[in-house]
């Protein structure tokens, strides 16, 4: 599902480099990302979903080439095949659970907003347990419920790829396994691709695979 | 598809008060000018269509603008009194037709008018309902007042006196309506007209009271003689006038030199009007002759000034706003960031993201707009009174 050759990345200021020289990701895989902070997960998981442009190096999901996109196509590309689940939820305190879910659909030509997404979305709401809190606004959830309302929001385009940026991080121990089953859940019916940047040693034992990003900075092949 | 309107709706409804801030802002910044534009046309059209249709007024030689304003407009500020001989000389110059005014009292806050008949024939006042003034005590109201009082003919209305201190004053006159005026649009919708004499029982030169001839109660005599008796003050005076008590109102002196405010004066012809204007400009003559388009012209020059400096702070006032309102947005992005990055990461174009502010900005200026636009009709609608509360009265 991605395959990354030889990923060189760097930002214009600081001493930050990125160096990959191989990792492949198999489709259906749930893989866990970890390793200390500032050492470039979250980079890693923006270069995949093409947030910050590719400049040296290869980096494939799927068929398509992330590093031959221009941005236009890129953000086509992230938006049809990329779920997105961040550690602070983000969601959009101003609307409620329901148009939180359906956000992607408003802000893009690429996805179509119609009865039957609405349909889709209330039942992902219900399978997720939020079904009966469609009209609450976001900031009278949980932080479990939140983060529910977020899986939801990344799942209803039916990506290919999720990409979980320490989903779990803000979340109390209890909540944090349900959490994770639920994502495991739904990344297994919808035939996805599960990449996790975690610091919870404790949920490692869930994944198939572990990449430690230790093992990036003295350049090593994975 | 883009919804970009729903989103921008649902963030204004979320942050309402930051919403409710802005829009006031806006609609005041946009409401002030304008209404104040339409406020001061409308005050040019009433003040000048009436001073124009106005040609000569003649009065004591004082403030010129007070004279108009009371003779034209029956605003508060009564100017020196002249006497009723006034009119009389304009007969005798035969140059024009004078018409007489007394605009001094009030009835429940509305302008006692005392005039002629040819008042109404001059300003071309049609009677709607009732008819017109035929006897002494009786008055014609203004559409306007007739409105507001709920007032019609067979009805009756009681003047103000000046003072309610004045103990030993004369006693409100209880006049009878006899007829309602079309409306005119102009200050005549706002007035009680009574015929001029009426003024002068108002005032307590004219009464009407008990015959002291027969009197048998030796209280209510002071004094009798041959030729005169003099009555006490227990002696009973009509407060109304009626058709069983009109014969007893009557006049002491000379009704010739009898209080009055103005005279408009309608010159036969120009050159008439011309002539007549030339004999009051001697030094010794006690009364002006003014044309009021020239006094009305002067003030609306005044006030366009004025209005120069009011556009001038608006314009400061308006461009300190939209800076204010353009940091709000910038500092509101700022705070947002966060916000657009996650809708940047999951998709959205930076050109999408400027449309949903965008969408932001539309949804505040058009509320803004409409709310502006309903004030402003608001202000339409009672530009007429208003007008006259803020310049006139």
């Amino acid at each position: 599902m991605i395959n990354i050759e030889k990923l060189h990345f760097s930002y214009l200021t600081g001493d930050f480099h990125l160096y990959i020289s191989k990792l492949n990701v198999e489709k259906g895989e749930k893989v866990a990302v970890i390793g200390p902070s500032g050492s470039g997960k979250t980079t890693l998981l923006n270069l995949i979903a093409g947030i910050i442009p590719v400049k040296n190096g290869n980096i494939r999901v799927g068929e398509t080439r992330i590093e031959s996109l221009n941005d236009a196509q890129r953000r086509d590309f992230r938006i049809q095949n990329i779920g997105f689940v961040f550690q602070d939820f983000e969601l959009l305190d101003y609307l409620n659970v329901i148009d939180n879910i359906l956000h992607p659909f408003r802000i893009t030509r690429t996805l179509t907003l119609d009865k039957d997404v609405r349909g889709r979305a209330a039942a992902l709401a219900e399978k997720m347990g939020i079904g009966d809190k469609l009209k609450r606004q976001t900031n009278d959830l949980s932080h479990g419920e939140k983060q529910r309302n977020a899986i939801c929001r990344a799942l209803l385009s039916h990506p290919k790829l999720i990409l979980a940026d320490e989903a779990t991080g803000n979340l109390d121990p209890e909540n944090k396994d349900r959490i994770l089953d639920l994502l495991f859940q739904a990344v297994d019916e919808h035939e996805a691709t599960l990449l996790a940047v975690t610091h919870d040693h404790e949920l490692l034992k869930k994944f198939d695979r572990i990449i430690d990003f230790r093992n990036f900075q003295s350049k090593e092949a994975v | 598809m883009i919804d970009s309107i729903y989103i921008a709706w649902q963030y204004i409804r979320f942050n309402k008060i930051k919403t409710a801030t802005l829009i006031a802002c806006i609609t005041l910044i946009s409401f002030l000018p304008l209404s104040l534009q339409l406020l001061l046309g409308e005050s040019e059209r009433q003040l000048m269509s009436r001073a124009v249709s106005t040609p000569l007024v003649i009065g004591d030689k004082g403030s010129s603008l007070d004279l108009v304003m009371n003779s034209l407009y029956f605003s508060d500020e009564v100017p020196e009194l002249i006497g009723m001989e006034a009119s009389e000389r304009i007969i005798e110059s035969g140059l024009a037709l004078p018409i007489p005014v007394y605009a001094r009292f009030h009835a429940r806050g509305n302008p006692i008018v005392g005039t002629t008949l040819d008042y109404f024939d001059f300003r071309r006042l049609k009677v709607a309902e009732g008819r017109n003034l035929a006897v002494l005590g009786d008055c014609l109201l203004g559409a306007r007042v007739a409105e507001n009082l709920g007032l019609k003919p067979g009805d009756s209305l009681l003047s103000s006196p000046e003072t309610l201190f004045d103990l030993a004053g004369v006693y409100p006159l209880k006049m009878k309506v006899v007829g309602v005026l079309q409306k005119s649009h102009t200050s005549d919708d706002l007035a009680v007209f009574v015929d001029i004499k009426t003024t002068w029982v108002i005032q307590g030169l004219g009464h009407g009271h008990q015959d002291v001839t027969n009197l048998s109660d030796p209280t209510l005599i002071l004094k009798r003689s041959e030729s005169n008796v003099v009555a006490t003050a227990k002696l009973y005076q009509h407060t109304e006038i009626t058709k069983k008590n009109i014969d007893s109102f009557h006049f002491h002196g000379n009704t010739s030199v009898y209080p009055i405010t103005a005279v408009i004066a309608v010159p036969y012809d120009d050159k008439s009007g011309t002539i007549l204007r030339g004999r009051y400009l001697s030094r010794n003559e006690t009364l002006q002759i003014i044309k009021p388009e020239e006094v009305i012209d002067g003030l609306l020059q005044n006030i366009f000034r004025i209005k120069n400096v009011l556009d001038a702070v608006i314009s400061v006032v308006a461009l300190a706003t939209v800076l204010a309102i353009i940091l709000v947005f910038a500092l509101s992005l700022r705070l947002r960031q966060r916000e657009i990055q996650t809708i940047f990461k999951l998709g959205c174009s930076r050109l999408t993201i400027a449309r949903l502010v965008s969408a932001e900005i539309f949804i505040i200026v058009l509320t803004s707009g409409l709310l502006c636009g309903v004030m402003i009709l608001v202000v339409n609608q009672i530009s007429n009174g208003l007008v006259r509360m803020l310049f006139i009265r």
